[in-house]
């Protein structure tokens, strides 16, 4: 039973000056979906993402999220955020707040929550990232793989119907992969609807409902995992698998 | 002996008596063909006089000078911190006619002399301003009244506080261009990734600069900021030209009635250089300590 529509894009074009990073890309995620978006590098999973939440501004066709069309300027961009949560490659905590602040900033300031309210969500979300422990450390003095997790309870806190990852675990020792995953598969577990821009093939076994892959700005294929880890449709999916599943 | 001085090789010692005695023929001169006389023991009374009729010690010219000073430094600093700030964050801003004004006041003032950018201020705006406001009259209305002692400590003589304001007015928006482009760097040395955070959390530009952005751009821009300091108080000697009360205008006077040209000018370089080194120093320090 498919939930309602919560990303629509349709034949979305965005240039950088002449390059085309995203061709005539189409996509419909719904609600409770996970969808996981992998390709090369360059290939336009992450400008794709941040189209989402108006971090970038698509330059031809229509987005909607939300039942809201984006576009340049658009003035409904600032609640549609509240409602689209984004976790970055490189955590983006900020760096002069301490933990607890950095959970509280955006309800206080954004949703006007008290502090009470504030802190008790927050605490609620530094637990179900397993590191209630961590509140009043500054990011600095916090490892990547919990800094990360403070990043996704950044998210949680301002409660998002949509979780966007850019490439979460890029950034991360190897050893500190795990416990980010582990983070993100629970979230998915709670039926969150989440997108989710990686190379890790394990996590997306585990728990896409759909798998899109990209090259040169294109979606080249979007399947379910089952047909798109033992038989992809296209020939360079195939091979991107071929590579990355090697090692 | 101290360690220093164990380190001292031969040229060094010719090289200091070289300028002791580059000096002493200097002073020689001085006292010989200008046919000037010292009169050191003077001084003292300029900075602080004891008036036998009342039994107290005053602050003399050069003091009051020098407190004066002081004052506009304090007053043009926080005036010009918050105009800079204004500023820096109108040069990195979206809108392309902010941007524009911002560099174009900058520009102005970067390549005009400052004396002459003091005088345009002084009767295009800050004349101006008093005048509007009235604030002669409001000052002499506080000169007459019990409490003037509390504004005196804070302001100096009150019949000259329109004149003093008009001092900090200049000051400030001449120094807030070169806070405006420490603010600027400050701004622009934030990571993007702070601000698309900021963003995707669903702030405002302005909940993203006043939370996000500014705090860490002002924790940074503290070491220049204070060098900038520094050059404010050296710079405020400028104002002596629009007759405002502070140290270089108050030892014109005192020269200009005693003709103690000599004396009067060097005590005051001592007294810039004194607190400029020592504000110096202090700097230097708490930036190691940070």
């Amino acid at each position: 039973m498919p939930g309602e529509i919560i990303i629509q894009a349709d034949h979305i074009d965005k240039f950088f000056g002449t390059f085309k990073a995203l061709d005539d890309v189409s996509l419909t995620v719904r609600q409770g979906e996970r969808v996981v978006v992998c390709g090369p590098s360059g290939s336009g999973k992450s400008t794709l993402i941040r189209c989402f939440n108006g971090l970038e501004n698509h330059d031809a066709g229509r987005l909607t999220v939300e039942g809201v069309e984006l576009h340049e300027g658009s003035p409904k961009i600032r609640e549609l955020r509240q409602n689209v949560g984004m976790v970055f490659q490189q955590f983006n905590l900020f760096p002069h707040l301490t933990v607890l602040e950095n959970l509280t900033i955006g309800p206080m300031k954004v949703r006007k929550l008290s502090r009470r309210a504030a802190e008790e969500t927050a605490r609620k979300y530094l637990d179900r990232v397993h590191i209630p422990e961590q509140a009043d450390k500054k990011p600095g003095q916090l490892s990547g793989g919990q800094q990360q997790r403070v990043a996704i309870a950044r998210s949680l806190c301002m409660e998002p119907r949509v979780m966007l990852f850019d490439e979460p675990t890029s950034a991360l020792d190897p050893e500190m992969i795990g416990e980010v995953l582990d983070v993100m598969v629970e979230l998915a577990q709670s039926g969150m609807t989440m997108v989710v821009v990686t190379h890790e093939m394990g996590f997306a076994r585990k728990v896409a409902d759909t798998m899109v892959f990209m090259e040169q700005g294109r979606i080249v294929e979007t399947s379910p995992p089952e047909t798109f880890f033992t038989n992809p449709e296209s020939a360079r999916a195939r091979l991107f698998l071929d590579q990355i599943l090697e090692h | 002996m101290p360690s220093f001085l164990k380190k001292l090789k031969i040229a060094d010692y010719v090289i200091a008596a070289i300028l002791v005695a580059f000096f002493g023929y200097v002073a020689l001169t001085v006292e010989g063909k200008l046919n000037y006389e010292w009169r050191w023991e003077l001084i003292p009374n300029y900075i602080l006089r004891y008036r036998e009729d009342q039994d107290v010690w005053f602050a003399n010219l050069l003091l009051q000078g020098l407190f004066n000073t002081i004052r506009i430094s304090i007053y043009a600093s926080v005036l010009a911190l918050i105009l800079g700030t204004i500023l820096g964050i109108a040069r990195t801003a979206e809108n392309l006619t902010v941007r524009m004004l911002a560099r174009t006041y900058l520009e102005l003032l970067r390549n005009i002399p400052p004396v002459v950018i003091v005088f345009i201020f002084f009767f295009f705006l800050s004349q101006q301003l008093i005048d509007w406001l009235n604030l002669d009259r409001w000052a002499r209305g506080i000169a007459r009244s019990d409490n003037v002692h509390i504004w005196e400590f804070f302001f100096g003589e009150m019949r000259r506080f329109p004149s003093l304001i008009a001092g900090v007015i200049v000051l400030a928006l001449f120094e807030s261009a070169f806070v405006g482009e420490i603010v600027r760097a400050g701004i622009q040395s934030i990571p993007q990734g702070q601000r698309e955070a900021a963003r995707s959390i669903g702030m405002s530009r302005l909940q993203e600069m006043r939370y996000i952005v500014l705090p860490q751009a002002m924790k940074k821009v503290v070491p220049p900021m204070a060098n900038q300091f520094i050059t404010l108080i050296k710079d405020s000697s400028i104002i002596s030209l629009i007759s405002v009360q502070e140290l270089t205008y108050k030892t014109v006077e005192l020269v200009a009635s005693t003709r103690l040209i000599f004396e009067a000018w060097l005590t005051t370089a001592a007294f810039y250089f004194v607190i400029c080194f020592t504000l110096s120093m202090l700097f230097r320090r708490l930036e190691r300590q940070r």
